[in-house]
């Protein structure tokens, strides 16, 4: 051997020359070729393994089979509909009317129930509180929270405890849902609006101060006692007549209390000056053109039942 | 063999490979792909689908810069759990004035083709500043910076553009459309403002975001305000043959 060291255009080692098949002694003893060629590179034309072939032709007589079954050719007009009559659209006609026929009895009951005793029928109030409760996690959760506690400072009601804006009775629920808050979809829709008292100019810095006070000692909260004292005639002339002398709310006008400690803006002193000052208008959709009624009561029956009803 | 014998001069032949694979391609597009176009069920007759108000059009600009299609659809198949969570299933006809469409193929957020009118305005400016803040559940990703990008005349002239490419490509804004685009563009966020359902019925006018400004969150709002309502569904007759 040459030491690679060594290796100069002189001593170089060549290589037996290459050996290029001769294409008629590969045909003497080998499978007929395609008769392709690429650079004297051939192409056996072997047979495919049968199992392969006959997938490949039972694929297809299947595929003529679909085209009469389905809907497949397209025509002048239309595409051929084939003769299983196959459409997706009727399929989920069909498959929505077999389960509503299968809660038909129920939902009929729900709506010939009177909606307080709806809660003495077992049978029916647990179908009211399921059927509710999907309905609720589909159209009502995203801003009233999955487990129905809402969105706590951001202006979404938690549902779970017994503090209602609007009444929580059944009847108070229904409408609720039905014609919803503040929209103009619904005339019938629940309607009130604070005004804006520091934004509108109704009162001064200083008095927004005192009655912020004023409404942190109706609920208990830390507040300056002075300030308070003062805010009580502010509250008494502007905020009284909808939140109660007391503070107690009003549900007629969607009032909410603020003798507790339960806040849909925030409790803290300054959630509260924005409120005065900017004034708040929560809005809810209605549900009376989305659902039927009977899934109205349903939802209805669910709210109820989750902790606050009345 | 025959014809296979020819074979041989196809593929060594790169011209006249090329063209030969393109002319089966095209049989089996046209096959495909023409009838779609004359068949009379494949965009069905409903009533109430208009183009976008250009408030709207710069709102789903937004939708498609964000990508906000590769987390949402907005396809609502013919299925009892769609249609029980989601509403109406889709239909071809509600996707007509979209360019690209955005059906998407992947749900990691809902599906959108029914959002309009679902949530409130408050909800959607809280959701897309933090998502978390209303759905404790979300991982969608904030776009607050929505509320800081104010929207120009020149946004505005660049939207009529849009329109004007639309119109080329057989949308139907008509020459008053085109002539108030910019006017209806700001009109949209004023309530007070020159109607703009005037002439796209249905457009909601008001400001969305509740900024004195004119921003992109009160566009990507209009956008998702308006999804799903367009078409009355009390005049649609489901094609039976589909």
């Amino acid at each position: 051997m040459v030491e690679s060291k060594d290796k100069t255009p002189e001593n170089k080692v060549t290589p037996a020359a290459r050996q290029y098949p001769d294409p008629a002694s590969k045909l003497r003893q080998d499978p007929p070729t395609t008769g392709h060629s690429w650079d004297g590179i051939e192409e056996y034309d072997n047979p495919m393994p049968r199992w392969w072939v006959w997938i490949f032709i039972i694929t297809i007589i299947w595929a003529v089979g679909y085209w009469i079954a389905m809907p497949a050719w397209p025509g002048i007009q239309s595409a051929t509909s084939g003769m299983l009559g196959y459409s997706s659209r009727a399929n989920v006609a069909t498959e929505i009317s077999e389960f509503e026929a299968r809660n038909e009895q129920f939902f009929v009951q729900l709506l010939e129930t009177d909606l307080d005793a709806i809660r003495d029928n077992d049978e029916l109030h647990r179908f009211a509180v399921n059927a509710g409760g999907s309905v609720f996690r589909a159209q009502c959760s995203q801003c009233h929270g999955t487990g129905g506690a809402g969105v706590q400072a951001n202006g979404f009601p938690n549902l779970l405890d017994d503090d209602w804006l609007w009444g929580g009775t059944m009847d108070d629920i229904v409408t609720t849902i039905s014609y919803g808050i503040r929209n103009e979809d619904y005339p019938d829709a629940r309607y009130s609006a604070m005004p804006a008292f520091g934004q509108d100019g109704l009162l001064d810095n200083d008095e927004i101060d005192q009655v912020v006070n004023h409404v942190l000692s109706l609920s208990g909260a830390d507040h300056d006692a002075a300030l308070a004292a003062a805010g009580a005639e502010v509250f008494d002339l502007n905020c009284a007549s909808c939140h109660g002398v007391e503070g107690e709310g009003d549900y007629f006008i969607g009032a909410p209390a603020l003798n507790n400690q339960i806040w849909l803006y925030g409790g803290s002193p300054d959630a509260i000056r924005e409120s005065v000052y900017y004034s708040r208008f929560g809005v809810m959709p209605g549900f009376e053109r989305r659902l039927r009624d009977a899934e109205i009561r349903a939802v209805a029956a669910y709210v109820h039942q989750l902790g606050g009803g009345q | 063999m025959g014809l296979l014998d020819h074979h041989k001069k196809i593929e060594t032949h790169a011209t006249l490979l090329l063209v030969l694979s393109f002319l089966v391609v095209t049989i089996g597009g046209i096959v495909q792909i023409v009838p779609l176009f004359y068949l009379d069920n494949t965009i069905e007759k409903v009533e109430g689908m208009r183009p976008y108000a250009p408030l709207e059009l710069a709102g789903r600009e937004i939708y498609v810069r964000e990508g906000c299609y590769t987390c949402h659809s907005q396809m609502i198949r013919p299925m009892r759990d769609e249609v029980e969570r989601y509403g109406h299933y889709s239909l071809a006809a509600e996707s007509m004035y979209d360019h690209p469409f955005q059906w998407g193929s992947k749900r990691t957020g809902p599906d959108l083709a029914r959002l309009g009118g679902r949530y409130s305005d408050d909800w959607h400016v809280q959701h897309m500043m933090d998502p978390r803040a209303v759905v404790p559940e979300s991982i969608m990703p904030s776009y607050g910076f929505m509320m800081n990008r104010v929207l120009t005349r020149e946004d505005a002239e660049h939207v009529r553009d849009i329109m004007s490419v639309y119109r080329l490509l057989g949308h139907p804004y008509t020459d008053e459309m085109m002539e108030n685009a910019v006017s209806d563009f700001f009109a949209q966020v004023d309530e007070f403002g020159d109607p703009v359902a005037d002439r796209y019925p249905g457009a909601q006018q008001r400001n969305f975001d509740g900024q004195p400004e004119l921003t992109e969150m009160d566009a990507i709002i209009a956008y998702m305000q308006m999804l799903g309502t367009l078409v009355d569904f009390d005049t649609f007759v489901p094609d039976p043959s589909r």
